[in-house]
């Protein structure tokens, strides 16, 4: 590339001379105004940052970190703004939602790579990408039809529960991983293949014992990145969680997550109780930014797992 | 006692399939259950008439008006700017610390969950600059919430033209703008549009950030200054005040329709323009 | 005609190709056209109370249908958004479905345009008829948690409410629950109709909401002895009434205006009443 920069204003200037002065110009002007657009990304990441950050961090101050995170009273309109059972709401969905989405997203990945003939891909492929097309509120409204009845009838409780939304979320999760997975399992070499299968393994021992070994960084990331849309989901959580103020002692217990809180009152909050609000919504994204940021890191192959990590 | 490997293997790769049939299972279960009881109240009145008392009788057709807008003003907002980072990032600058900080900002901005993405619509374009509950609010909302998916599938696709064409176009004396525009886009341009279909399916399904950005009125928008409900929030509302379960079922209906035409369309565009499906 | 489409998505009829894309962008356009228009006209806004909104919206659209140039938009958002928004002028009339604080007595010129009854409600197959307040209270404050401490089967008691700043949540607080705090082991949901779709379905649940909404899935239970009905609350024996307001921040617009008096008109006190709300006069 850079050998090619310093060549053309000399070949256009060669050919036409007349014009080589307007020509260098514009071609400036061009290369700022792109770079200009380049920074709308991480401007605009820069104001969501200050905008949240600004209007959630007074009241954090007001009430204290150690309070605001510790405590699990939540009375926005008397002033007592504790988001634990949030917290830990917000992240026994998501552990339970990765268990599900880890399982099932990593076998589809592997099936994809390892196992599975080219017509059959051509079949699974688009349709896990059609799972993630589909609109979280319909996600949270099959959850609710269905789901929620039958936890509640056949494993006890009130149905919306820890349970119903973690495989909600499972399954909303399974294409972020399954692609992504399916990016650094097919990353690895043919040659740790054929030289494992040469040594004399099994197909499902070159797989479990060679593959997933060397993809592993890649999954992690993967299972990461998954986590990150399972803890920001809001609809479909709203929808089957069951939106409690109680620390959950069971999987079937109903729960309240970080997202739902935001969501539940937004629209309701003034003053103080809007700014808590806000003040969650920090928290969610120091959250969000320490996973996105291990999944980066973790992941060596930069540019492939970023462009299915919606 | 050891079992052999090739047992392991088949027991192995019998689970795969399970977990993978499951999976199809539950795809297959969504689209039907909704379809089936969608479908008998979809019609060319529901689709074209405006819905009556709340949405109890009558059709969605401001709904779908308002969800083209917001979409459609998005997409036209995030893809010349998205296209214009991928071009900048690939054609117009060396690798360094500033191409990793915009890498870095896309990346972050592709993890953040749209309800955060909703406060901040809030704050800054209803509140802030004073726009109101809006078309205009909420398609500047998803418009960054889709820049992410268009800077990456557009610097893939532009990454994937050949060498050799820019070599060309500058040996036949063009300046590096023609070259990007006129080879390198234009080759790349079926990555690109995939990239935006992707978008569009997204913006459609959204309903947190433009709950709290475009409003949930339930008029025809005049103008994009006015507020109006898209799809999926109105589905949202329909099934959640259980207004008309039947009405609900039909957006529903309607929404899965949009969203495997337009899955169908990248796929489509993926397989016949750049090979890779 | 299937035909043709595949054969051109193929690619193979490379000029029928260019018919087809110009035709699917005419039929956007087409769709995109009302949204065309740049004059605000007389708009009014209308935000506020979820609760309100459904008998809000429908009397805009007969509004907006018989009212001219004049348009009536309605959003939902919640009694204190409904008062947040007339305050500060996104919304020409906020919805607020509970009485004024005092505090907000003093800011806003307030209309009530219906009084609504606020109904508990069980499971239709729930054996309990009747509570007393104090019981109401001592079983959303958690104290109560068996249905057989009321009269009925041995069943836990899981209570549903609303979220907070709910004008619905703030009208039973304030009704029912004097001192004592809703427990956190409530189940918070942000719309009457979902409430009302759990209630349906769980014979352990007890919820609250409207009188005008409750309908014939749910049983709605007597409350210091005097059954929940229009009646009851006109006659202002059921305790638990709480008024439906339209706020404004000064003295309404001519169009605010219009659409208010259009309210209180006979047509729409018979339309509000149709709903199962009950008129003001």
């Amino acid at each position: 590339m850079s050998t090619m920069r310093a060549q053309i204003p000399v070949q256009s200037a060669a050919r036409r001379p007349l014009l080589a002065r307007r020509r260098l110009d514009s071609e400036r002007v061009i290369s700022w105004v792109l770079f200009l657009m380049a920074l709308s990304a991480l401007s605009g990441l820069a104001v969501i940052t200050a905008f949240i950050f600004k209007e959630g961090i007074p009241i954090i101050a007001k009430v204290g970190l150690r309070r605001f995170i510790f405590s699990s009273h939540w009375y926005p309109l008397e002033g007592e703004f504790g988001i634990l059972p949030m917290i830990v709401g917000s992240l026994m969905v998501t552990a339970g939602a990765m268990v599900i989405g880890m399982v099932f997203g990593l076998g589809c990945a592997i099936l994809l790579t390892q196992y599975c003939p080219p017509r059959m891909v051509s079949i699974i492929k688009p349709a896990i990408e059609l799972l993630a097309g589909i609109p979280s509120v319909v996600y949270g409204f099959i959850g609710v039809a269905i789901l929620v009845p039958f936890i509640r009838d056949y494993l006890g409780g009130p149905g919306l529960s820890v349970l119903a939304s973690s495989i909600v979320l499972g399954v909303m999760m399974l294409p972020t991983i399954t692609s992504i997975s399916v990016d650094a399992l097919r990353a690895v070499p043919k040659s740790y293949i054929e030289g494992s299968i040469a040594l004399g393994a099994t197909e499902w021992q070159t797989t479990h014992m060679v593959v997933l070994k060397a993809a592993r960084s890649g999954i992690v990331a993967a299972v990461i990145l998954g986590m990150g849309r399972a803890v920001g989901e809001t609809m479909a959580v709203i929808m089957v969680a069951g939106n409690t103020l109680e620390l959950p002692h069971s999987i079937l217990d109903p729960v309240r997550t970080l997202t739902s809180n935001i969501a539940l009152e937004m629209g309701y909050a003034a003053g103080d109780h809007r700014k808590a609000l806000f003040a969650t919504g920090v928290v969610l994204f120091v959250i969000i930014m320490v996973l996105n940021t291990i999944a980066l890191r973790v992941s060596r192959r930069r540019s492939k797992v970023k462009v299915l990590a919606k | 006692m050891r079992i052999a490997p090739s047992i392991t293997q088949r027991i192995a790769v019998s689970i795969m399939w399970t977990l993978a049939a499951v999976a199809m299972g539950v795809l297959a279960f969504i689209i039907t259950y909704i379809l089936w009881h969608g479908l008998p109240h979809l019609s060319w009145a529901f689709l074209t008439e405006s819905p009556k008392s709340m949405g109890r009788e009558g059709g969605v057709f401001p709904m779908i008006v308002g969800t083209l807008w917001v979409t459609m003003l998005a997409v036209v907002i995030a893809a010349p700017v998205g296209v214009a980072t991928a071009i900048y990032l690939t054609e117009y600058t060396h690798e360094g610390k500033m191409t990793a900080a915009i890498r870095f900002g896309a990346d972050c901005l592709a993890g953040i969950p749209s309800i955060i993405f909703g406060l901040f619509g809030f704050v800054f374009f209803v509140i802030t600059l004073g726009m109101g509950l809006s078309v205009i609010s909420g398609a500047l909302t998803v418009a960054l919430m889709v820049l992410p998916t268009i800077i990456r599938t557009s610097e893939e696709a532009i990454r994937a033209v050949p060498r050799a064409y820019r070599d060309v176009a500058y040996g036949l004396g063009s300046t590096r703008w023609q070259m990007v525009t006129r080879v390198v886009v234009r080759s790349a341009l079926p990555g690109i549009a995939t990239g935006v279909v992707l978008s569009v399916g997204r913006s459609i399904s959204e309903t947190a950030a433009v709950m709290l950005t475009a409003g949930s009125a339930l008029g025809l928008p005049q103008s994009i200054f006015q507020s109006s409900r898209t799809l999926s929030l109105h589905f949202y509302i329909l099934s959640r005040e259980g207004i008309s379960m039947t009405n609900a079922y039909a957006t529903a209906s309607v929404l899965i329709i949009a969203i495997m035409a337009i899955n169908l369309s990248a796929y489509w565009l993926m397989r016949r323009f750049v090979g890779k499906a | 005609m299937f035909v043709d489409l595949v054969q051109i998505l193929r690619g193979e009829r490379k000029e029928d190709m260019k018919w087809l894309l110009g035709g699917v962008l005419l039929l956007l356009a087409l769709l995109l056209l009302p949204g065309l228009g740049s004059e605000k006209g007389a708009t009014v806004n209308v935000i506020g109370s979820t609760s309100v909104q459904p008998f809000a919206e429908m009397l805009a659209e007969e509004f907006n249908r018989i009212g001219g140039h004049r348009r009536v938009e309605v959003q939902g958002g919640g009694s204190t958004a409904g008062l947040q928004a007339a305050l500060n002028g996104v919304a020409d009339i906020g919805m607020c479905s509970r009485s004024l604080k005092e505090d907000e007595a003093k800011v806003f010129q307030s209309v009530a345009i219906a009084r609504d009854g606020l109904s508990v409600v069980v499971h239709p197959s729930n054996r309990v008829d009747g509570l007393t307040k104090q019981q109401v209270e001592r079983i959303f404050a958690g104290e109560i948690t068996n249905w057989a401490e009321v009269g009925g089967e041995d069943r836990p008691i899981r209570l549903i409410t609303r979220e907070e700043g709910s004008g619905t949540r703030e009208a039973f607080v304030k009704l029912v629950m004097g001192k004592s705090r809703i427990s956190p082991k409530a189940m918070t949901q942000e719309s009457n109709g979902s409430v009302k779709e759990l209630v349906r379905n769980d014979s352990c649940a007890i919820g609250y909401m409207s009188l005008g909404l409750v309908g014939k899935d749910l049983k709605a239970l007597k409350v210091d002895g005097v059954e929940p009905t229009a009646e009851q609350v006109m006659t202002k024996k059921y305790p638990l009434v709480r008024p439906f307001l339209f706020v404004t921040k000064s003295k309404p617009g001519s169009d605010a205006q219009a659409f208010i008096d259009y309210v209180l008109s006979v047509e729409g006190q018979q339309m509000l009443v149709k709903e199962g709300l009950v008129r003001v006069q």
